[in-house]
């Protein structure tokens, strides 16, 4: 089980971090996402992995740790703010400098996708 | 309580003295003496204890742990000091009166000049090695302000950088001796460091620390290499020189080698660095000093060379020399401040300072002439005065050193060499600005007698030359003798303070030097002109060069690192984490801890897998953006079962929660976005980001691992006992949040409320136009508001509502709580907008989503500080139990106020966000698309 839960975190940080190396805003945040999953979930690991042992007084013979958990479910929704600040933050790049790439360059103009070509030569 | 109160008075005096500039330029010099007035009164009390050997101490804790303390502590040498720097203040404070004119900034100046004085208070008074420190580098700071007093001239500006530079450089350096020092005595105690100078001595790092320590004695005090600040920052008004360098700032660095005396000196190392740097600083300041044409840069270069003879004096290491260079701190002082202040009486007569020009000016203003030419003869050793009893003693120690062979030759020889100098430049001083003819096209003619009280600070000055000069063992013996005590740590030789100890070979000394220099005056022609031969080495232009070629530097590597781009710096951060953790990642590798693993079960193995596929796929597939999001959800809906899976609940409600909220976010994001990523990075650079992805996620995978493996205790069990005893809740998790770590929360949903309000700040005057279509050719719906969405949407509504009611209201005691309740209606009531449309859901929402924000921060708060009202700390949580109808037994504990505190920040937070997204196309452009087609 340590071993998958392991994998998970880093599938979810090689994806992350590949992503949060693009040169447009919206994979980068994407890739954000990602990498805050994969922080989260260690997070919440660091209480180790218990199963029925919800930390709710009455309700199982022993209990996992609630501390990280209270830490990280404050992490998901500060997560959220982050995301949603840069979110903001690629839209306005994209209202002042009529693109999304994240270095906030004018001239670098997305290019039609190639159905889009497609669709225009016909 | 007396002595931290001269330190602190200059510095209220300075914040006091601008409010006294409405009252006119009398009233704030009136203003800015009386911290001076007070100070000397608030030290005369102690000096019965002086006189006896003793020293006062008056310590306050400050920050114990780092060796810091308020430590202000005073002796002999500490008295000295500070009477220069509190009676030629005063004087500094009346000349400056008559010196500045009305339209300069008087606040400013007596602030700066009254600050400077607490630091340079601060300096001589400290106790603690720290402490004075601290005070070092505000003078640094506060000379730097005055030497730039007129801001308006560029060679003010650029002599205050150097000299703030010089300076500075060399506070890093003392600062680093200081440590080391601590380190080996284990104080900072002045007391203690005196006392451990054996100790000290003995150490292996006694060569490091004494260098760094000399190196912020030797800036400061500009010895050789490090003069040539000191002639740059004579930009400054006349009184700020009179002031900073002749009985202050550059005595701060002979200061530190007095104070520290008994602590560093007196051994070989000492003896060779000190005395060396004294010796080529008197020589160099000398002989530069005869080829100024510039009044001031003669006093400066005279400045340099005197320092240098203290510093020499110092360095010797014998006792009596120690008591000369005191002397002459004292002497240099009186004569050099009153030869600065006639300088700058002259500068504001003539109007320049350049001594080619001014000549004869004994017929137009003898009573000048006279104090400076007191003034100077005291500078050049004339018997009578005060100059020449220190130098005296200066030429007798000059042939004690029992130096080897033709080497004892040298301190007489170089002693004798460079007091012809300073007769030389003196009689130059004394004929060339008085005598030598006539005035040669003055730019005020002509000039006359400067208002009366101009020159009282002059004339007590040059009293106080003579009165030394002519009765030592009355006027200063007992001070100097409680100076030289201190210094020399409570042992003083005998030492005779007499007008003459009789026909001996310092005399002849004496004798060759002054004959000597007038002969040397009178043939200054031919010196003229062998110096103009001379390339002199400019250290301005040298510090200049230095400096333009640091910043160069600075540029290339600042442009090299500091491209502009967004996508290097995020490379560059992921490499340094993999490059900090690598080490210990290599080291461990593979690693499975005493816990080892444990068994999968199928339906998590599953789970897990199409985790790590869709993750990986988002990546591969992101340049099909609605895709990539898609396979996005299905990770972060995974990542919710995983926390259901390993028991907890709370987790999985608001992970689920804000996955629904992020993936309406982004696609709504995506709207305004193009939906295609174009391929712009070449095969070699997504190679390697590939391999840096790779690396983290590995490094990631194998520290989770050992973590996962390895036993742990946790503090967590202080919770699991507390919570219901102590938060009257079961839900611990709940508990922590709104009771035990209350305090986070709060920040926390602060933070929430800042990051929603920047993001509609951000947008409110945006226009973003969305794209015609999706991209791939289709347009966009022609059903804005699917009637069967908007069917079910509005249903929908009370039952989250309910849900999330009861969500909240159990928190305490089962999985839930604010933040999860908060979201539950967030989604909700975006289900309305999604569903029926922004005119339609604002219509019939009555309030504004800054409102509920800071409603709940509000609550929050309140309930925070209702503990407040009962005696409790911030954010004590009490409780009780009601029976409610159809509930039952209830329990209200004052963290559910807290929590809905929670709640309503949530949703105000969450809403604001994504309306202010929605909201930037305007919703008429939707409209009308809607009824074009």
């Amino acid at each position: 089980m340590e071993l998958l839960f392991a994998l998970v975190i880093g599938a979810l940080t090689t994806s992350g971090v590949y992503l949060l190396l693009r040169a447009r805003t919206f994979p980068v945040i994407m890739g954000l996402t990602l990498l805050s999953y994969g922080v989260n979930l260690f997070l919440f690991a660091s209480g180790r992995l218990a199963t029925g042992q919800q930390p709710v007084i009455g309700t199982a013979a022993s209990y996992s740790d609630p501390l990280p958990q209270a830490l990280v479910l404050t992490a998901i929704v500060i997560g959220f703010a982050m995301t949603a600040f840069l979110v903001v933050l690629s839209l306005r790049n994209l209202a002042d400098n009529e693109n999304d790439h994240v270095d906030g360059r004018r001239e670098a103009a997305t290019p039609p996708s190639k159905l889009e070509q497609e669709v225009s030569d016909k | 309580m007396s002595l931290p109160l001269v330190v602190l008075l200059p510095f209220l005096g300075a914040i006091a003295a601008p409010l006294f500039a409405q009252g006119g330029r009398t009233a704030i010099a009136i203003a800015s003496s009386v911290p001076a007035l007070i100070a000397l009164a608030a030290l005369f009390p102690h000096w019965s204890v002086l006189s006896a050997g003793g020293t006062v101490l008056h310590t306050y804790e400050w920050l114990p742990t780092l060796g810091l303390s308020f430590s202000f502590r005073l002796d002999g040498l500490a008295l000295l000091f500070a009477l220069l720097i509190l009676v030629i203040g005063l004087l500094v404070i009346i000349y400056s009166h008559y010196y500045l004119s009305a339209k300069e900034n008087v606040a400013k100046f007596y602030s700066l000049l009254l600050c400077f004085k607490g630091s340079m208070l601060g300096i001589v008074l400290s106790g603690n090695l720290l402490l004075m420190l601290i005070f070092w580098e505000l003078t640094s700071l506060t000379s730097f302000l005055l030497i730039s007093f007129w801001t308006h001239k560029q060679d003010a500006r650029r002599g205050a950088r150097m000299a703030l530079t010089i300076t500075g450089g060399g506070g890093l350096a003392l600062l680093a001796g200081i440590l080391i020092i601590g380190n080996i005595v284990g104080s900072f105690e002045l007391d203690d460091v005196l006392a451990a100078g054996d100790q000290i001595k003995a150490h292996a790092m006694y060569p490091v620390a004494l260098t760094l320590v000399l190196l912020g004695a030797f800036t400061k005090s500009a010895q050789f290499p490090f003069h040539f600040w000191l002639p740059h920052a004579m930009q400054a008004p006349t009184p700020i020189s009179a002031y900073l360098h002749s009985a202050t700032m550059v005595k701060a660095g002979i200061f530190l080698m007095a104070r520290l005396y008994p602590a560093l000196a007196g051994t070989e190392q000492w003896f060779y660095m000190v005395s060396f740097t004294g010796m080529a600083t008197l020589l160099l300041g000398a002989y530069i000093a005869m080829f100024k044409h510039d009044l001031k840069g003669l006093l400066a270069y005279s400045t340099v060379s005197h320092l240098g003879l203290i510093t020499l004096l110092l360095g010797m290491g014998t006792q009596l020399a120690a008591v000369a260079a005191i002397f002459h701190v004292i002497n240099h002082a009186t004569f050099k401040a009153s030869l600065f202040m006639a300088a700058g009486i002259i500068d504001h007569e003539t109007g320049t300072r350049d001594m080619r020009r001014i000549n004869g000016l004994w017929r137009y203003m003898p009573h000048t002439a006279t104090l400076a030419m007191v003034a100077a003869s005291s500078m050049a050793g004339v018997p009578l005065l005060n100059g020449f009893l220190s130098k005296e003693m200066f030429f007798a120690e000059s042939l004690q050193l029992n130096l080897p062979g033709l080497w004892a030759w040298v301190p007489p020889i170089v002693a004798t060499l460079a007091g012809i100098f300073a007769v030389a430049y003196s009689a130059r001083f004394v004929h060339d600005v008085f005598f030598n003819g006539k005035p040669v096209d003055l730019p005020k003619f002509p000039p006359h007698e400067p208002p009366r009280y101009m020159k009282f600070p002059v004339e007590i000055l040059v009293f106080a030359c003579i009165m030394v000069g002519v009765f030592p063992t009355i006027s200063v013996g007992p001070l100097l003798y409680s100076a030289a005590s201190a210094t020399l740590g409570g042992e003083v030789p005998d030492y005779q303070l007499a007008i003459l100890h009789g026909f001996n070979l310092p005399l002849l000394m004496s004798f060759l030097a002054f004959f000597g220099g007038l002969l040397m005056y009178t043939q200054r022609q031919r010196f003229f002109d062998f110096h103009a031969q001379l390339r002199e080495v400019d250290g301005k232009a040298v510090f200049e060069y230095a400096v333009s070629k640091i910043e160069d530097m600075a540029h290339t590597f600042t442009g090299w690192l500091e491209n502009g781009s967004l996508q290097r710096y995020a490379m560059l951060l992921v490499v340094s984490v993999i490059a900090v953790a690598i080490m210990p990642l290599v080291e461990s590798g593979f690693y499975i801890g005493e816990n080892g693993l444990s068994p999968v079960d199928w339906p998590t193995g599953i789970a897990a897998g199409v985790l790590i596929v869709s993750a990986l796929a988002t990546a591969l597939w992101h340049r099909e953006r609605f895709y990539a999001l898609v396979l996005l959800s299905v990770v972060g809906l995974i990542v919710a079962l995983a926390f259901a899976r390993f028991s907890a609940p709370d987790l999985a409600m608001t992970q689920l929660s804000v996955e629904v909220v992020t993936i309406v976010l982004l696609m709504l994001a995506l709207y305004y976005m193009p939906s295609w990523t174009p391929m712009e990075s070449s095969k070699g650079r997504r190679i390697r980001d590939l391999l840096i992805a790779l690396a983290a996620g590995t490094g990631m995978t194998l520290i989770t691992l050992a973590m996962l493996t390895q036993p742990f205790s946790s503090i967590s069990e202080f919770f699991l006992e507390n919570s219901k005893p102590g938060g009257g809740g079961t839900n611990v998790v709940n508990v922590i949040l709104v009771d035990f770590r209350g305090f986070d929360t709060l920040g926390e949903i602060t933070v929430l409320a800042i990051a929603a309000l920047g993001i509609y700040a951000m947008l409110k005057n945006t226009a973003l136009t969305p794209p015609p279509g999706d991209g791939l050719g289709h347009a966009w719906t022609r059903d804005h508001y699917p009637l069967m969405l908007r069917q079910i949407a509005r249903p929908m509504l009370p039952l989250a509502l309910m849900v999330s009611a009861y969500i909240f209201l159990r928190g305490h005691n089962l999985p839930g709580g604010g933040f999860i309740a908060g979201l539950i209606t967030s989604v909700a009531l975006i289900l309305q907008y999604i569903a029926s449309g922004m005119v339609w859901t604002e219509d019939r929402i009555p309030f504004r989503y800054h409102i509920v924000i800071g409603l709940g921060l509000l609550f929050a708060t309140i309930a925070g500080a209702g503990s407040l009202a009962f005696g409790y700390p911030f954010l004590t949580s009490s409780f009780g139990y009601i029976t409610w109808p159809v509930v039952g037994k209830f329990e209200v504990a004052s963290a559910l106020v807290f929590d809905l505190g929670v709640y309503l920040a949530v949703i105000g937070a969450t809403l604001l966000a994504l309306v202010s997204i929605g909201r930037l196309s305007p919703h008429s452009a939707i409209k009308s698309k809607m009824e074009g087609a």
